[in-house]
């Protein structure tokens, strides 16, 4: 790699981590960027483009678009981030536990996964969430489901990796206990790699649950949230198409920024450059 | 022989898919809490009880499950889906009516990716232009497919003024919708396919293939491009359930009837056969399109012909997410 792209990846991992930064910013605290209501409406105000008074403009009862955009940060990536989080769990308990299951019954479990791998997570959380009926729990519930096939491969190829590693085989031949072989030297190993895998995958299910919102499936209105916003937007597209653009640059420069670093990260640990 | 078993083998997969989904629907909806009928009737219905029995005796919702999940295989044995809760129509009208312009957007958004996948890999050549391609495909997966639909339609359809806003008529209403839907599923082809290539190009053929005098469109388009290929066609699945989910918010962007819509309406009003109905098509598309996948890779890709005839299977793809 030269030093001119050295420098630029070096700008770009800089820009990724502070889009994230001021993402989690406004998730946790979003009247640090903002000190307007995302809920107070003046129909006087409705619909108003982007100016230094409304930076975002207004919507159509008047809200101010930037507010609801940063009060809305943590609704719109909460499912997501939790999502991730609960897939990494069931990844880790259903993967650990194949792949120290008998033959059998791993191979089918592993087929079944596979099966499920091989769609994209948009469309197994719809499913889900068709089954379950529309609203927010359910949302988060099909979001996690989607994602955790990979998890559990992933999780399963690195139990079995490890548990004939020399450092594991060093330990049973020393007469420690299988299971506390396990816990302490398996297991930290498989979520090491399950988390790198997180940070790639947070992106993907953001957008999976901001599909779902959009749809009307999840959280509902008035509460901020970016695909719902976006939903909203779509009304009046002809006049206002500043309420349909700013809540899906977040989406986009949220989603972009994880997987960037998560690349990045996942690079760093397999010891290559990108 | 080997025919036979492997047709039996086929017939078989597609069965066991097939039964696979209709269980689970079947299961989701009687064991998870929620009476379909209360659903059903809406949450400001005035009804007594006697009446919602009668209802439940109707729709044979009072048998034992053992029961119904019998009576429903039947059911589907003889091609029918049942009665939608909402419309008080067979299932298969429902699904039947709108299915017509789901396929026309989703078979033009494909062709669409396809050409423009193919596109990205044969004419971006060298390290910028292929980087450049890149971060497209990288900003495109990045980005909510509805999000795309809403900022063609606001430029396009509103701004400019070349396309109809909505509807579904004219036949330019199609346009942006199956660009919407392509891009996505192009990026995602793109990357793969680009791999594909460069892993080819990197090949010892590729240098004998250069060395016979062969220039770059013809090493690209006869040889290495089957070679991306291949890996594509495992992402069939994939497609198909892009496809479906996207086809569902793209239509939502655009008002544009279809399965999409169809599909979403079921959800909300939790019209629990046209539910069942969707899934079970969906698995059907994805049987049949994984299996013609199968078939049809040995045809385009040279490396997974064997002299004895038998298919090795292409390695897993990485990185298809």
């Amino acid at each position: 790699m030269s030093s001119a792209e050295r420098t630029g990846r070096g700008a770009l991992t800089a820009l990724a981590a502070s889009v994230l930064l001021v993402v989690i910013v406004a998730a946790l605290f979003p009247w640090l960027l903002s000190g307007t209501d995302p809920l107070q409406t003046d129909v006087r105000q409705a619909l108003l483009p982007p100016s230094a008074e409304h930076w975002f403009g207004t919507d159509q009862s008047g809200r101010d678009v930037y507010a609801r955009v940063v009060h809305g940060a943590g609704r719109s990536l909460g499912i997501g981030v939790l999502a991730t989080g609960l897939a990494l769990v069931t990844g880790m308990l259903l993967g650990t536990a194949s792949g120290v299951a008998p033959r059998l019954l791993d191979t089918a479990a592993m087929r079944a996964n596979d099966v499920l791998l091989a769609f994209p997570e948009f469309f197994l959380a719809l499913v889900v969430v068709a089954l379950l009926g529309p609203g927010p729990v359910n949302v988060a519930i099909g979001v996690t489901l989607a994602a955790a096939p990979v998890y559990v491969r992933l999780a399963r190829v690195q139990t079995q990796v490890l548990r004939r590693a020399e450092h594991v085989e060093a330990a049973r031949i020393l007469g420690v206990p299988p299971v506390r072989a396990f816990v302490r030297h398996v297991a930290p190993g498989v979520l090491g790699s399950l988390s790198v895998l997180a940070t790639i995958g947070l992106g993907t299910s953001v957008l999976a649950a901001a599909g779902l919102s959009f749809l009307g499936l999840g959280p509902a209105e008035p509460a901020p949230e970016w695909g719902l916003m976006l939903a909203g937007g779509r009304n009046v597209l002809g006049q206002a198409w500043w309420i349909s653009l700013f809540p899906g640059l977040a989406i986009t420069a949220t989603v972009l920024a994880a997987s960037f670093l998560g690349r990045i990260l996942r690079a760093r640990v397999e010891g290559r450059t990108l | 022989m080997r025919t036979a078993r492997r047709i039996a083998g086929i017939v078989a997969s597609v069965v066991l898919v097939l039964w696979g989904a209709a269980t689970l629907s079947f299961l989701a909806f009687r064991v998870l809490p929620g009476d379909p009928v209360s659903v059903m009737l809406g949450p400001q219905a005035q009804v007594g009880e006697a009446v919602k029995e009668r209802i439940r005796a109707d729709l044979g919702l009072d048998r034992p499950l053992l029961d119904q999940y019998l009576g429903y295989l039947g059911g589907l044995l003889r091609g029918d889906l049942g009665t939608s809760y909402q419309l008080r129509l067979p299932v298969s009208e429902v699904i039947g009516r709108q299915l017509g312009a789901t396929v026309q957007l989703t078979a033009l958004a494909l062709l669409l990716a396809v050409l423009l996948a193919v596109a990205g890999a044969v004419l971006a050549r060298g390290h910028g232009a292929r980087g450049a391609v890149a971060v497209v495909e990288l900003i495109v997966l990045s980005s909510p497919v509805f999000w795309i639909g809403l900022l063609l339609l606001s430029v396009f359809a509103f701004g400019l003024g070349w396309f109809p806003v909505s509807g579904s008529r004219d036949p330019m209403s199609l346009v942006l919708p199956a660009v919407t839907l392509s891009l996505p599923v192009a990026a995602l082809l793109g990357q793969v396919l680009r791999e594909g290539v460069e892993a080819a190009e990197r090949q010892p053929f590729a240098l004998t293939v250069r060395a016979r005098g062969a220039g770059h469109a013809r090493l690209t388009l006869r040889h290495t491009l089957r070679h991306g290929a291949a890996g594509t066609m495992t992402l069939a699945a994939y497609l198909v359930g892009s496809l479906l989910g996207g086809a569902v918010l793209v239509e939502t962007v655009f008002a544009r009837p279809g399965l999409g819509r169809v599909t979403l309406a079921a959800i909300t009003d939790r019209d629990l056969p046209v539910v069942t109905g969707v899934i079970l098509l969906s698995a059907l598309v994805f049987v049949v399109v994984s299996t013609m996948a199968e078939l049809l890779g040995p045809l385009v890709d040279p490396r997974l012909r064997t002299a004895s005839g038998r298919r090795v299977p292409p390695a897993r793809l990485e990185g298809q997410r």
